[in-house]
């Protein structure tokens, strides 16, 4: 197991490397760049040359990822051009990455929360009106843009009800101690539980908007893992010991259906950035990815590139924590 | 009194848009304490929709059941769900045909078979374990403390069937229902866990009702032997007198389409030709005439009823005689 992991890991270094390389490419194919983002229409020929020079973009590409790599080891990813100018582009990292943890965290939650029980009652009640509720409101979470459903909630509960802030992580002029950087946490750790309930608020929209998709996704797939159980054999085994309707649910039909669920939830946690730049973009929400949204509106090359990597080695990460908790529930894996 | 006495049993299967399928018609059959029973015939019969019905396994919806079922004088088609899973598993046993897919791959053998002992005999963990490596003891698999913490693939299958039968006799049931034990097995696998079915319920005085296509099962087990053809008994009787003399046309093709090793080299097996209809036309005529060699005029107009001669039922207008040869 140790060595599998250690393997796993490595080839992440191979990976980071090249999507490094694609990515670092790629932001300078498109049109437009950091200069023209900062400079607009009214930069002077002189004033670009000036600009492009002391960027290093007057540089051949190869050597511009040289020495990006090089300094990228001693972890200096170079300065933010356009999301906060003259920052660090690991300090805005640093920054943002618990506010999008957070928030995709709560989503997940939500989501698998939500997903795994309504998913097995509607398997079990095959047909009836929750099932065909729950198939075809899953249907409609995958179907809506995210963003649409942002605006949607935050219409309604924010700006026509007034229930919940439409935007931010926490509400101005409130004083809160940080400790960790996940807003929620801090309040808890500090016991200033008016700020962990603020945090609390401000993260509920978006990650409702932001847990959809998971949701849906994992209702439909937790649906069909248990209607697939419940006409294996084992089950009928297990009806035929006597054993409660308790532990035939929880170790001999959702122990085997969780297999494909589990690895479902990983690959929506992973793909949740994606939803997060737009849900994040919608309630202005200080994280990663409003970052990236504004970083490639502003051509932030050093933000971008970071952000980027970071968002696939998470990524990764999270698809090997799904690799090795397949061993901990399939005694299968476990002895190959 | 019989241990397990059904009586007129009949399943009705109903799906939206098709028409009612009756898998089994009016089954009767008993089975006396310690005895072994056996429901023989092809696949579609019904023998095993008439196990499941005696479980109380079957879906509750789309199967209609019918008819009675008597466990110890106790009614067990009105019994609730919750009375019947009390007794499944502490009453009735039961061990299915595959024993890879009848087990759960994901918990330990040990958990498969102390859990019975825990939800009906109110063992604590710790006892049922040491009582569930003597019982793998028991069905003879080896080095029962280190299979416990074994998960089913790391089985063979001879010893996942004993694990299953394990399972199946843990509270001591008085009634145990083998479903075709040893259709997915090697032959020299089956004849073992025959052995030790048979040599279990000698010793334990369980009474068994064995499910089988296979007449080789029924010769070497079974005290009684109930023929099913298209959902109902055909013929019924003691296990050396229905060798010696079928009557049944149908029990006759069986037994003639079994290789014989004393047979003179080059000689043909004789199949029964066709196969079992889809549906059961048992309310016109008699359901096996269309495949019957001795098959009269009346057999498809007149539903055949069931007689008894000489200790043995029989359902058939025109049964083979003594010493006679069907002709094929």
């Amino acid at each position: 197991m140790l060595r599998y992991t250690l393997r796993r890991l490595l080839q992440l270094l191979g990976v980071v490397l090249v999507l490094s390389m694609l990515i670092f490419g790629w932001l300078r194919a498109l049109p437009g760049g950091p200069v023209s983002a900062l400079l607009g229409e009214r930069g002077t020929e002189e004033g670009r040359r000036e600009l492009t020079a002391q960027l290093g973009l007057d540089q051949p590409i190869f050597v511009q990822y040289g020495k990006f790599l090089g300094r990228a080891l001693s972890g200096d990813f170079g300065m933010s051009t356009g999301v906060q100018p003259g920052d660090a582009a690991v300090e805005i990292f640093l920054q943002r990455f618990p506010a999008t943890v957070e928030l995709s965290a709560f989503a997940i939650v939500l989501a698998v929360l939500f997903g795994i029980p309504l998913g097995y009652l509607a398997a079990r009640r095959r047909g009836g009106w929750l099932d065909n509720l729950g198939v075809v409101g899953s249907l409609v979470g995958v179907a809506v843009p995210v963003f649409f459903l942002a605006f949607l909630l935050k219409y309604l509960f924010a700006v026509q009800l007034g229930w919940l802030p439409a935007s931010g992580r926490q509400t101005g002029g409130l004083e809160a101690t940080r400790v960790t950087g996940f807003f929620v946490l801090d309040g808890l750790l500090t016991r200033e539980w008016d700020a962990a309930l603020d945090a609390l608020a401000h993260l509920v929209l978006p990650a409702m908007a932001l847990a959809t998709i998971p949701f849906a996704v994992i209702f439909r797939i937790t649906r069909a893992a248990v209607l697939d159980v419940l006409d294996e054999d084992y089950v009928r085994t297990a009806e035929s010991k006597g054993l409660t309707t308790d532990v035939i649910r929880r170790r001999h039909v959702l122990r085997n259906a969780m297999l494909p669920v589990v690895t479902t939830i990983g690959l929506q946690t992973g793909a949740l950035l994606a939803g997060a730049v737009l849900t994040e973009k919608v309630f202005a929400f200080p994280g990663l990815g409003e970052a990236l949204a504004l970083g490639f509106e502003r051509r932030d090359y050093p933000v971008l590139q970071l952000l980027i990597v970071m968002a696939a080695m998470v990524y990764v990460l999270v698809n090997l924590v799904v690799d090795l908790s397949y061993a901990v529930i399939d005694p299968r894996v476990r002895t190959r | 009194m019989a241990l397990l006495e059904v009586s007129d049993l009949t399943v009705v299967f109903r799906r939206r848009g098709e028409a009612p399928f009756t898998a089994v018609d009016g089954v009767s059959f008993a089975v006396e304490p310690g005895q072994t029973v056996g429901l023989v015939g092809e696949s579609g019969c019904g023998k095993s929709v008439t196990s499941l019905a005696i479980m109380g396994l079957l879906p509750r919806r789309g199967a209609t059941v019918m008819g009675s079922v008597r466990f110890e004088g106790t009614e067990l088609l009105s019994l609730s769900p919750r009375q019947m899973r009390d007794r499944r598993g502490r009453d009735l046993g039961m061990v299915f045909q595959d024993p890879l897919s009848s087990l759960n791959p994901v918990v330990s053998i040990g958990l498969q078979v102390t859990e019975v002992l825990e939800r009906h005999r109110g063992m604590p963990r710790r006892q049922a374990m040491v009582e569930a490596a003597d019982l793998l003891d028991k069905v003879g698999i080896p080095d029962p403390r280190r299979r416990l913490d074994e998960y089913p693939h790391q089985l063979s299958g001879g010893m996942r069937q004993r694990a299953l039968i394990a399972m199946a006799l843990a509270c001591r049931p008085r009634l145990l229902i083998a479903d075709e034990p040893t259709t997915a097995l090697d032959v020299t696998i089956q004849a073992q866990i025959l052995a030790l079915l048979a040599e279990l319920v000698r010793d334990t005085g369980t009474a068994l009702i064995m499910i089988t296509h296979d007449l080789g099962v029924v010769a070497g087990l079974c005290d009684e032997v109930n023929v099913l053809y298209a959902g109902r008994v055909v013929e019924r009787a003691e296990r050396h007198e229905l060798f010696r003399r079928p009557r049944h046309p149908y029990t006759h093709g069986l037994l003639a389409s079994i290789p014989r090793l004393d047979a003179p080299r080059g000689e043909r097996l004789v199949p029964i030709q066709g196969s079992v209809a889809d549906n059961i036309p048992w309310d016109h005529g008699c359901a096996f005439a269309p495949r019957c060699p001795r098959a009269l005029e009346a057999c498809v107009e007149i539903t055949p009823h069931m007689g008894e001669e000489g200790g043995r039922l029989l359902r058939c207008h025109n049964p083979v005689q003594e010493n006679q040869e069907v002709p094929a």
